[in-house]
C-alpha cells in the first residue's frame, strides 16, 4: 500500500482536491450531482481526453506537442474532402482515413525533431503555424456542412430517462475515448515499447547506450499522438456535425494544462494514465462548476493557471524528505 | 608479455590503433584481461582509456587491430548489442540509469529493449532483480524509484544490471569517484565477490591507493601508447603516478611552521544544529590548513557557514581581528573570502560560457567603465593575466569552458576566485575528477599562493592530499574537530587509521 501511495503522490493529491471540489459543488449547485450532468461532462470531455492520452505519451518520451489540436482540424478537413469525393464512405473508412492522416502528421513532427535535431517545442510551434496557415489558405476559412449521414448521426451507447423525464446519455465519443485510454495504458504500462519510451524520456543518453532505437521511439510517441489527434478530430465532427477550420485552434493549451496538472513531467520519464484522466476531469469539472454557479467564464482560465502553479510548485516539496531532515536534526 | 597457454583470457587485444581526426587516440596498444581477474586500467584523462573501452564494447571501430578476442573467440567487428550478448558490460561513470523508473526496472531494463512488441512481465522482472541483488548480498527496495537511492546504491543497481546480462567482463569507469570511504569499501567487497565468481573486472580509477588495493595487475596507458603491464604487488603509488604521467610526482611533506604569522580567520565554538558543534580553529596568513574526515562529517557545511551561505546557530567568527558574520555570500566575498566548491561542474562553472567570461564573472564590477558597461579591453587583460599566472592550457579564451580538461577547469575556478583578491581561500575537495599530473600542478599553485601570504583552508577526504600539501591537519568527525596533526610528525597510515577507524 505504501508503495502504491508513493508511486502516485501527484495523482492522490489531485484526486483529493477533485473530490473536495465535487463535494462543494454538489452542495452549492444542485444541478451538479445529477446523472445527466455527469454524462454530459463525460461527453464534453471525451475529445480532450483522447488528445490528452496522446499528449501524455509524447511528454513521457521527453517531448512536447503544440500542433495536435490544429492537426485534428487538418485531418477533419482533408478526410471530409476525401470522403465526400468518394461518395461518403462509412465509419470504418472514417477511422482509417483520420487515423492514417493523423499518424502522418505526427510522423512529420517526429522526422523534423529527430532528423534535424531540433527540440520538439520549436518544431511543433512551427508545424502548428504551418498546419493552421495551410488549412485556412486552402479552406478559405469556410466550413463544410454537407457531411455524410453516418458521420453526423447521434449514436448513444447508454441512455436513461428518469422519473422527471430528463434524459442521460453517453455518446459514441465516450466509447471511443475509453478505447483510446485503454489502448494507451496498454502501450505505456504493459508493453516493452512503452517502457522504452519512459526510459528514453528519463535519460536519452542512457537509453541510447542500452540499445533503444531513438528514431523509432520519437516515431512511436508522435505517431501515437497523431493517431489520437486523428481520432479526436473524427469524433469532434460527430459531436458538432460540421467541419469548422478554426474550431480547435487554442484547445492545445487547455489539454496541455490538464496533462501537466495530472503529474506528467515536462522533460520526460514520468506520467500516468490515471493522472491524465484526473487532470482532464479537474479542468472539465472546474469549468462545469463555475458555469453552474454563474461565474464569469474568464475566471475559469485564471483558476486553471493558478491550479497549475500551485500543483507544480508544491510537487517539488517532498513531505517525507522534510520529515526525515527534521528527524536528523533532533 | 608472456602468457602461459593454459591461461584463459576474457579479453585479448593486440596492436589496436584508433585515430580521431589527426589525433592518435590509441597507437598499437595491447590489452589483456584474464578470466575472473581484477585488472586496473590506469592513465591520465585523455590518454586513451575510454577509447579503449569503447573499442571493446563496439562503440568505436578500430582502424587497425591485429587481434580482438573475447572469451577465446576471435571477433572481427563488434557492435554494442553483440558485445553485451557476449558478456561484456560497461558501467559508465554517469551510470546511464533511469531516475524515475523503479529499481527492478532499471536492473532488468535490457530485457525490454527491442522493437518487437511484447508484454512487460513485472513480476518476473522483480523476481530476477531480487535474485541478482541477493547474489551480491545487497537488499534494496525494488519498487522505489531509482532517484530515491543514494549514489552508492545506484552503483550497485548498475552492477546488478550488468549481471542480468550474464556479464563475464565488466568495465567500471571511475566507480568510486563520488563515494565515501565506507561505501567504497563495500563496493570493493562486491567487486572481489564478482571476481571470485569468475567475472573479470576492469577498473578505471584516479585513486591510486584504491587501484593498488583491489587490482591484481595494472595496465598503464599514456598518450595513446601502452606503457606496460605491471603486477600491483610491490608497486607504490608514487611509482604508478610516475608511470602514468611520465613525471616525478612529489610525495613529500611540504608543511612549514607558520605559528608566528598573523591570524587571518578564527572560529570560536561555531555551532550549527545537526551539522557541526563547538568548532574552534584559526588560520594564519600564508598557512594551508588541511581539514579532513569522512564525507558527512560536516566539513562542507562549515565552509558554507564561513561563506555566509548558511547561518551558524552559535559561536562566532573573526576575520582579520574584526567580528565577522556574513548574512549572504556576496558580503563574504566583499570581505575577502573565496570558496572553490566541491561540485565544480554544476556549481563552480558556467559550462557553456566562454573561458574568459567564467574567469571574470565574480569581478564584473571591477571591469566597468564610467558608462557602467564592461570594458572588453580590461576584461581581456585580466583573463590574459590569470591564464598566464596559473598556466591554464587553453585554445582561445572564447572557447566554452567545457572544452577544457578537469585540471584546467579547476584552474579557471581558482582564477575566478583569485581575481576577487581574497584574504582566505577555501578549497573544497579541489581535485575530484582531476588526474594525477594536473593535481600536482594545482597544488604547486596552492603552495605558491600561500607563500604570497594567502590563508588557505584545504578540505579533502583524501588523506594523502592533506598530508602532502597542508601545514597543519584538522580532523573532523560527526561535526566536531577531534584532533590536530602535524604532517611532519605523523605518517599516512597512522592518519588513515585515525580517520577511518
Amino acid at each position: 500500500m505504501r508503495n502504491v501511495l508513493r508511486g502516485y503522490t501527484v495523482e492522490l493529491r489531485l484526486a483529493v482536491v477533485l473530490a473536495l471540489i465535487c463535494i462543494i459543488l454538489s452542495f452549492s449547485a444542485p444541478q451538479f450531482a445529477t446523472l445527466s450532468n455527469a454524462t454530459s461532462l463525460l461527453n464534453n470531455s471525451s475529445v480532450n481526453l483522447i488528445w490528452a492520452v496522446g499528449l501524455l505519451v509524447v511528454l513521457i518520451a521527453g517531448g512536447i506537442d503544440i500542433s495536435f489540436a490544429v492537426a485534428s482540424s487538418v485531418v477533419q478537413y482533408v478526410a471530409a474532402t476525401l470522403l465526400l469525393s468518394i461518395g461518403g464512405g462509412n465509419w470504418l473508412l472514417g477511422f482509417l482515413f483520420c487515423g492514417t492522416l493523423g499518424i502522418l502528421l505526427g510522423l512529420l513532427n517526429a522526422w523534423l525533431i529527430h532528423g534535424f535535431r531540433i527540440i520538439s517545442i520549436v518544431v511543433t510551434i512551427a508545424t502548428f503555424n504551418a498546419f493552421f496557415g495551410l488549412l485556412m489558405y486552402f479552406s478559405r476559412g469556410r466550413n463544410i456542412y454537407g457531411l455524410p449521414d453516418w458521420w453526423t448521426a447521434r449514436i448513444f451507447i447508454f441512455e436513461y430517462q428518469n422519473a422527471q423525464g430528463v434524459w442521460s446519455e453517453l455518446t459514441l465519443a465516450v466509447g471511443v475515448m475509453v478505447a483510446c485510454v485503454v489502448a494507451t495504458w496498454l502501450l505505456i504500462q504493459r508493453s516493452n515499447i512503452g517502457r522504452q519510451l519512459y526510459a528514453f524520456g528519463d535519460n536519452p543518453e542512457g537509453a541510447r547506450r542500452a540499445g533503444v532505437n531513438i528514431a523509432v521511439m520519437q516515431g512511436v510517441a508522435f505517431g501515437w499522438m497523431g493517431l489520437m489527434a486523428g481520432i479526436a478530430g473524427l469524433m469532434q465532427v460527430n459531436i458538432v456535425k460540421e467541419v469548422v477550420p478554426n474550431a480547435l485552434y487554442g484547445r492545445e493549451l487547455e489539454v496541455l494544462a490538464a496533462v501537466v496538472l495530472g503529474g506528467a513531467r515536462l522533460g520526460g520519464g514520468k506520467g500516468t494514465i490515471l493522472g491524465c484522466i484526473l487532470g482532464v476531469m479537474f479542468v472539465a469539472i472546474t469549468q462545469n462548476g463555475l458555469n453552474l454557479l454563474g461565474v464569469s467564464p474568464f475566471a475559469f482560465q485564471m483558476i486553471i493557471g493558478a491550479a497549475i502553479l500551485i500543483a507544480i510548485s508544491t510537487s517539488n516539496i517532498d513531505l517525507s524528505q522534510i520529515l526525515r531532515r527534521k528527524e536528523v536534526r533532533q | 608479455m608472456t602468457t602461459a597457454p593454459a591461461e584463459r583470457f576474457a579479453l585479448r587485444l593486440h596492436k589496436v590503433s584508433k585515430a580521431f581526426g589527426g589525433v592518435q587516440a590509441l597507437n598499437k596498444v595491447n590489452f589483456e584481461v584474464r578470466a575472473g581477474e581484477i585488472h586496473c586500467l590506469a592513465g591520465e584523462n585523455g590518454c586513451g582509456k575510454s577509447t579503449l573501452i569503447k573499442v571493446v564494447t563496439g562503440v568505436h571501430q578500430p582502424e587497425t587491430a591485429e587481434l580482438i578476442e573475447l572469451f577465446g573467440e576471435k571477433v572481427d567487428r563488434i557492435n554494442p548489442v553483440q558485445a553485451r550478448q557476449m558478456g561484456v558490460s560497461v558501467i559508465w561513470q554517469d551510470l546511464a540509469l533511469f531516475p524515475h523508473m523503479s529499481v527492478a526496472e532499471n536492473i532488468a531494463f535490457d530485457s525490454l529493449v527491442g522493437l518487437t512488441p511484447r508484454a512487460v512481465r513485472s513480476r518476473d522482472m522483480m523476481a530476477r532483480s531480487k535474485a541478482v541483488l541477493e547474489s551480491l548480498g545487497v537488499q534494496l527496495d525494488l519498487a522505489a524509484p531509482l532517484q530515491d537511492l543514494q549514489i552508492a546504491q545506484r552503483q550497485v543497481v548498475a552492477i546488478a544490471r550488468a549481471l542480468m546480462n550474464d556479464a563475464k567482463l565488466i568495465f567500471m569507469d571511475e566507480p568510486t569517484a563520488s563515494l565515501t570511504q565506507s561505501e567504497t569499501d563495500r563496493l570493493l567487497d562486491i567487486v572481489r565477490k564478482l571476481s571470485a565468481n569468475g567475472v573479470a573486472i576492469v577498473f578505471v580509477s584516479h585513486r591510486l591507493a584504491e587501484v593498488l588495493d583491489i587490482a591484481e595487475r595494472v595496465t598503464v596507458v599514456r598518450d595513446g601508447n601502452l606503457v606496460g603491464v605491471y603486477p600491483t604487488a610491490g608497486m607504490t603509488q608514487a611509482h604508478l603516478g610516475e608511470l602514468m604521467t611520465g613525471q616525478l610526482i612529489e610525495t613529500e611533506v611540504t608543511a612549514r611552521d607558520r605559528s608566528d604569522a598573523p591570524t587571518v580567520f578564527a572560529a570560536e565554538n561555531l555551532t550549527r544544529h545537526g551539522e557541526f558543534t563547538d568548532v574552534s580553529f584559526q588560520i594564519r596568513a600564508g598557512e594551508v590548513l588541511g581539514l579532513t574526515g569522512l564525507i558527512g562529517a560536516g566539513r562542507t557545511e562549515l565552509a558554507h557557514v564561513m561563506m555566509g551561505m548558511r547561518q551558524a546557530d552559535g559561536g562566532q567568527m573573526r576575520l582579520n581581528g574584526a567580528s565577522y558574520r556574513p548574512s549572504n555570500i556576496r558580503k563574504a566575498i566583499a570581505q575577502g573570502m573565496a570558496y572553490v566548491s566541491e561540485d565544480r561542474l554544476s556549481l563552480g562553472l558556467l559550462q557553456k560560457q566562454p573561458i574568459a567570461d567564467n574567469t571574470v564573472i565574480s569581478v564584473l564590477r571591477k571591469l566597468t567603465t564610467a558608462t557602467g558597461l564592461i570594458s572588453e579591453r580590461r576584461k581581456a587583460e585580466m583573463v590574459r593575466h590569470w591564464i598566464r599566472e596559473l598556466g591554464v592550457k587553453i585554445g582561445s579564451p572564447d572557447d566554452p569552458i567545457s572544452t577544457l580538461s578537469g585540471g584546467n577547469q579547476q584552474k579557471v575556478v581558482l582564477a575566478k576566485w583569485l581575481a576577487t583578491d581574497p584574504k582566505l581561500l577555501i578549497l573544497d575537495s579541489p581535485t575530484v575528477g582531476v588526474d594525477v599530473g594536473a593535481r600536482a600542478g594545482i597544488f604547486r599553485i596552492v603552495r605558491a599562493l600561500a607563500d604570497q601570504g594567502l590563508a588557505i583552508l584545504l578540505i579533502s577526504d583524501e588523506v594523502t592530499e592533506v598530508m602532502f600539501n597542508a601545514d597543519r591537519i584538522l580532523h573532523m568527525a560527526d561535526g566536531r574537530l577531534v584532533a590536530e596533526y602535524d604532517p611532519r610528525t605523523v605518517t599516512v597510515p597512522e592518519l588513515e587509521e585515525h580517520i577511518y577507524a
